[in-house]
């Protein structure tokens, strides 16, 4: 079934976009993630613009972190103290990537933009989760224990001054960093089209010491403020988001999310993230190829709305 | 449904040849099968049919050769921008491009045969008929121009509007259906842009142009692709709200829809 989409201005197959919101909703639910990674360049394969798909996966991943969000908030594992401070960062950083985003459409480098971002931050965080998973999964083979991090092992991000406690979380760390992190996801998110989930969740890690607990219900409910301000800035701005296509996505992907989120349960965690590593890196090597094999047309044409 | 509207065209036609004035030399009519294409949410492109006829009169010579027809359907005026990548730091960019203002977004020659057999390259570049003469100003940054048609970016500009099926020359798209009267279907893919489109129908005699009309249609979106569209072009922050609100809802649902009791 045909339906004609009316800010991407192209017939797309209603099917086609169901199963697509399917297959990224159930990855998305397998790993907890937002999804948006993979869900953008489909899109742009699928003929839509970067700049429509970009725009208007923001929703798509606001309807699926909603849902994912209610169900770590029924199970207590959110701390909205630490998704607050995130925030405050997050608004900032969207902001500022929004206006990047509308500089370089105008500009004409908006595609090498998000593609070599692509290429970088898929390309390292794929790289370091692959590499840890197959050290975990190597250690277990070896029935060695699993290695713990020291609770009590501080870096220089600990002596950061305007310290506050998280209490869900249990940690007592400085505002700036956290600050820091909100601001990268969401200028990385509101730039790319991705929730940036599969970022946040190793920085909350790493870097602030987040117990697993609460590690992504936190992070969900992050990337539903952050991509549902992105939707609205987007449609603000640019006036680019296709609210037709973003329901169709929506619709498929938070269906496909149960399902991924039950697959997931059943799978050991070193697997899982060995998985999404790989999921992760094939994408970042995508881009590449985009980037460095000599393109099949030199020339592109785009129409522009008043004057440069 | 298409066969009667042709019916109807063709008998508006008679009539209108019929009761037309006496005039020196051959006059020409045309009119389209629909003066209002509208894309609704099952739009998947359309063809329009023009119709037209030659209407002779005692003043006209016999001409040896017949007649010919040349159609150019201009679609709205829009501005363009045409990027040429090249290779920096070993990665492909967009490095340099030329602004096209207000070009056609669409844009069709008809013709009943090719270009170049109708009448000579001198009087097509005069007239401004067929791809390689339309008119297309190209400014790089503060110099403006009417490229050379082998100018690489306009090349580039016509082969990827062709490409999209926006741009075409279609030199066999007119059909004489009597010696005087002629039919031409006019492509519209399903990626037309909306706004006003304007047709030009010329008539030649021996390589001669001998009358010309026009027949403009309009492109427009209706019901709730024009709601939708109207609505995030002039209310952006309320239409980006209530997108972000249906998302919500949505997500919420789901985690309702499939809660395990």
């Amino acid at each position: 079934m045909q339906i004609y989409l009316p800010i991407a201005d192209l017939p797309v197959n209603v099917f086609v976009i169901l199963a697509m919101g399917l297959a990224v909703g159930f990855i998305s639910g397998m790993f907890g993630i937002g999804g948006g990674f993979l869900m953008t360049p489909l899109l742009i394969f699928l003929g839509i613009s970067p700049a429509v798909a970009v725009a208007s996966v923001t929703g798509h991943i606001a309807a699926s972190s909603m849902s994912g969000a209610i169900s770590y908030w029924q199970r207590r594992a959110i701390d909205l103290a630490l998704a607050f401070m995130l925030l405050a960062g997050g608004i900032i950083g969207t902001a500022f990537g929004v206006w990047l985003f509308t500089t370089l459409r105008a500009i004409g480098q908006l595609d090498v933009t998000i593609g070599v971002s692509y290429v970088l931050l898929l390309g390292i965080v794929g790289a370091l989760m692959v590499a840890e998973s197959m050290r975990a999964i190597i250690r277990a083979r070896q029935g060695k224990p699993v290695e713990l991090r020291r609770p009590g092992s501080h870096t220089w991000i600990h002596g950061l001054p305007l310290k506050l406690r998280f209490k869900r979380s249990r940690i007592y760390v400085s505002a700036i960093p956290v600050w820091g992190i909100g601001f990268i996801i969401g200028f990385v998110g509101a730039i790319m089209g991705i929730g940036g989930g599969f970022l946040l969740v190793p920085m909350l890690i790493y870097v602030l010491r987040v117990p697993t607990a609460t590690v992504i219900g936190t992070s969900m409910v992050l990337t539903l403020v952050t991509m549902a301000s992105a939707t609205v800035m987007h449609a603000a701005v640019n006036h680019l988001v296709d609210a037709l296509l973003a329901l169709f996505l929506m619709v498929g992907g938070v269906t496909g999310a149960q399902f991924g989120a039950r697959a997931g349960q059943k799978m050991s965690g070193e697997r899982l993230r060995l998985l999404l590593g790989l999921l992760v890196l094939a994408v970042g090597i995508r881009f590449a190829l985009n980037l460095v094999v000599p393109p099949e047309t030199f020339y592109s044409v785009r129409a522009v709305d008043g004057d440069i | 449904m298409r066969r009667r509207s042709l019916a109807a065209v063709l008998a508006g036609f008679a009539a209108l040849i019929a009761s037309a004035l006496p005039a020196a030399g051959e006059r020409l009519v045309a009119s389209l099968s629909n003066h209002r294409v509208m894309i609704t949410s099952n739009f998947v492109g359309e063809e329009l049919v023009l119709f037209g006829g030659i209407e002779q009169d005692a003043a006209s010579r016999p001409r040896r050769a017949g007649y010919d027809i040349i159609v150019t359907v201009t679609g709205p005026r829009q501005t363009m921008v045409t990027f040429r990548k090249e290779r920096m730091l070993g990665l492909w960019v967009n490095a340099d491009s030329r602004v096209l203002d207000s070009v056609p977004a669409y844009l069709a020659v008809l013709a009943n045969r090719p270009l170049d057999a109708v009448t000579n390259t001198e009087t097509l570049r005069r007239l401004q008929l067929g791809l390689d003469n339309i008119p297309l100003l190209q400014r790089a940054s503060i110099n403006i121009a009417d490229a050379a048609s082998d100018d690489p970016f306009r090349v580039a500009f016509i082969k990827i509007k062709t490409e999209q099926g926006l741009y075409r020359e279609i030199s066999n798209g007119v059909t004489f259906l009597a010696p005087a009267l002629f039919r031409a279907s006019i492509p519209l893919p399903a990626e037309v842009p909306v706004g006003t489109y304007e047709v030009d129908v010329r008539l030649f005699a021996d390589g001669v142009q001998i009358a010309r009309t026009p027949a403009p249609f309009e492109v427009y979106k209706s019901g709730f692709e024009q709601v939708v569209t109207a609505a995030a072009r002039e209310h952006g922050v309320l239409y980006g709200l209530a997108t972000a609100m249906m998302a919500i809802v949505t997500g919420w649902f789901a985690s309702v829809v499939f809660r395990r009791n």
